[in-house]
């Protein structure tokens, strides 16, 4: 607008575009407060506790508050040789408090995970400090090192330097198999100790393959769902919805008797001669129990998107498509098939995404060799208690699935996911 | 689907090829539901069908299962279902009360930096179960939450907010904001043109929203497993202990009142999800 135009006034005298934005502002405002109350509840409750998880995957503190002089006394020590006599009585001051306390049990065992052998010196240097063997007026270094010839030993020395701060990335490397080694590098665990990497592959292989085979047994159903009349298309998408409002408990108690030895598919394969009554393949408790279970368990994720994109398209451009030349094949091919790859993508990133963090189905049929990493997570939540282990791979599995969600974002836009 | 006389005879064979498949999976989808039908009824203590069951015995058929769900001795059933309704029912209030807000803001066309908040609204349908898991058990352990039911009311809040927030904005998505706007030239106060005006006409997407969150919470059992102290058992809790552990066909007879709760629940949604189609139509 040019400053020659009049500017146009509100009754109030108000220029108008003042007086506009002012409303505009009135309004964002308004909607604005109809999201807060979800919005703060969620970033109270969910968002903070999930930052809250980073913290404490990488939080070491524990080591750095129990040793406070120790790593004062060792900021000065260049970390070839021994150290210092500075570094000693600090280091036994320290651990006097801890004695008193009865915690050194903890940095025992804190320092045996970085450096194998240090519980059994912990105890030995406390016995001696409660027996008051330890005569603080001479050389505490001499006497500390007559302890046990571990002390005399550099090695262990520096596994307690390496402790010093509050931060470590440890618990992500361990979920990658590897570690830091004596010297501050990045090492990977032992081949035949490699166990993390084997889950998470293994969770990636079962994700990708039960989308694969959602999609394969998903288009057709969706298919034929869009194209009959209204009245059997209804029918037929109760077989659709029920299973996908049907407990999940329930669905995966269903396959456990279907597929256990003595089950409905063993008695089938049977009869039908495939295999011997004495010889039953073992279906459950390995991965084709996690396949079928969560194949059928996700399908409906895969249909329902993929049946409203295809609801969409109009059976005349098949007809015209043929009418043009092209093989029932072709016309399928080249103009149906490019118009369902909306719902392509939108079924296989939501079916992915559902099955790269499955919990409660791998955990009752996978067995074993079924697991997947979320099963791994909640062993160390409730049975090794190693929080900041769980964590740490719970936020590595996070971050995959969030950079899903973006591309789902991109693609679909999360206001278009539909839901029944 | 009848095929056109001249059809050729390999697009014959693949047209029947293509209904086998889809036979075979509609199959695949149904018949596991099934299976346990029968098995619930089953008189003897196996999870398999016994010999009588084949030959439609009927002493092979017995209602043991249900009686020993209901009347079982220190059985966990009874508590179980209780405290899944309560926490369901109070989750789903929850859920749609704070949903349905949001979705009225974001369905305003002031709303600022709506793709994003939506994002974060909508993550914990998206974040996998064992991670939100996890964050919720840190806070509710802080706050003195675990182990009660307002710790994992709030919990499935968080989980069920997301399904009342989609189905929302899909419902107002076809409304007319004319309605409201009349309403208020009309010198109708806001809450009262929302209760008379928008509330009615959003009912549908906010009551199948709330079966949504009602569903999820009533079925959770991840989340709940962190929280649940022994007070807190709820039916999936229950269900899942029993699958770990002793497999006994009470669970099957629990599973055959879940399955027919499914179906009366599919029914509503689908009732529903017609009627709003049916308004949004006359709306165009």
């Amino acid at each position: 607008m040019s400053s020659e135009t009049k500017q146009i006034l509100t009754t109030d005298g108000i220029p108008l575009e003042v007086s506009l934005k002012k409303a505009e502002k009135k309004n964002k405002i308004k909607a604005f407060l109809l999201v807060a109350p979800l919005l703060l509840f969620l970033f109270i409750t969910y968002v903070f506790p999930i930052g809250e998880m980073f913290t404490r995957s990488v939080d070491d503190r524990m080591v750095t508050n129990m040793l406070p002089k120790t790593f004062e006394a060792m900021e000065k020590w260049d970390g070839k040789e021994l150290p210092p006599e500075e570094v000693f009585a600090g280091f036994y001051s320290d651990f006097k408090v801890l004695v008193e306390n009865q915690t050194q049990g903890k940095l025992g065992q804190r320092l045996n995970k970085e450096k194998n052998g240090f519980n059994s010196i912990i105890k030995k240097l406390m016995r001696q400090i409660k027996r008051n063997k330890i005569d603080e007026s001479q050389s505490i270094k001499e006497q500390i090192m007559k302890v046990h010839k571990r002390w005399r030993d550099v090695e262990y020395w520096q596994a307690i330097k390496r402790t010093a701060p509050p931060y470590t990335m440890a618990k992500y490397l361990k979920g990658m198999d590897m570690y830091f080694a004596a010297d501050g590098s990045i090492a990977q665990v032992d081949e035949d100790r490699r166990i993390h990497r084997i889950l998470w592959l293994r969770t990636l292989e079962i994700a990708l393959f039960v989308t694969i085979f959602c999609f394969l047994m998903g288009y057709p159903i969706a298919h034929l769902l869009a194209t009959l009349p209204m009245k059997y298309s209804n029918l037929l998408m109760i077989c659709v919805l029920l299973p996908f409002w049907t407990s999940l408990l329930v669905r995966t108690a269903s396959w456990m008797i279907l597929l256990q030895q003595q089950g409905v598919v063993n008695d089938f394969f049977v009869l039908i001669g495939l295999v011997a009554d004495n010889n039953r393949p073992e279906m459950m408790y390995n991965k084709v129990g996690t396949y079928v279970a969560m194949t059928q368990i996700l399908l409906p994720f895969m249909v329902l998107p993929l049946y409203s994109v295809m609801k969409t398209i109009s059976p005349s451009l098949m007809r015209a498509g043929k009418s043009l030349g092209g093989t029932p094949f072709v016309a399928f091919w080249k103009v149906y098939f490019p118009l369902t790859i909306p719902g392509i993508g939108a079924g296989c990133l939501l079916v992915f995404i559902l099955a790269i963090g499955y919990y409660i189905t791998p955990a009752l049929v996978g067995g074993a060799s079924g697991t997947l990493i979320s099963n791994q997570i909640a062993y160390h939540m409730k049975s090794t208690l190693d929080w900041s282990f769980a964590s740490a791979m719970g936020l590595m599995l996070l971050s995959g699935v969030l950079v899903i969600y973006w591309i789902y974002n991109k693609l679909v836009g999360v206001d278009n996911i539909k839901l029944g | 689907m009848a095929l056109p006389s001249y059809t050729e005879t390999r697009y014959r064979i693949w047209h029947y090829f293509y209904v086998a498949i889809c036979t075979f999976v509609f199959f695949f989808l149904i018949a596991p539901l099934f299976v346990i039908f029968p098995l619930s009824f089953n008189a003897e203590e196996f999870l398999v069908f016994s010999e009588g069951m084949k030959r439609l015995d009927p002493d092979a058929f017995s209602f043991r299962w249900y009686h020993e769900m209901v009347y079982g001795t220190k059985n966990p059933w009874g508590l179980a279902a209780k405290n899944s309704f309560i926490i369901a029912i109070f989750a789903t209030i929850g859920s749609i009360i704070l949903g349905t807000l949001a979705a009225l803001g974001l369905s305003s066309r002031h709303m600022p930096y709506k793709g994003l908040i939506m994002a974060v609204l909508i993550s914990p349908m998206i974040v996998p179960l064992i991670i939100s898991g996890v964050a919720i058990f840190f806070f509710m352990a802080k706050v003195g939450l675990a182990a009660t039911h307002t710790g994992i009311v709030l919990a499935h809040i968080i989980l069920g907010t997301p399904f009342v927030v989609i189905t929302v904005t899909a419902t107002l998505s076809g409304f007319d904001h004319s309605v409201t706007r009349a309403a208020s030239s009309l010198g109708s106060n806001p809450v009262n043109t929302f209760m008379k005006i928008t509330l009615p006409l959003i009912l549908p997407g906010v009551i199948s929203g709330g079966l949504f969150a009602f569903v999820t919470s009533f079925d959770e059992v991840v989340v709940v497993l962190f929280l649940a102290g022994l007070e807190n058992t709820t039916i999936p809790v229950q269900m899942w202990t029993g699958l770990r552990e002793q497999l006994s066909p009470t669970i099957l007879a629990v599973a055959t009142c879940l399955i027919i709760l499914s179906t009366l629940i599919l029914v509503t949604a689908e009732l529903l999800r017609r009627r709003s189609e049916r308004l949004r139509g006359i709306n165009r």
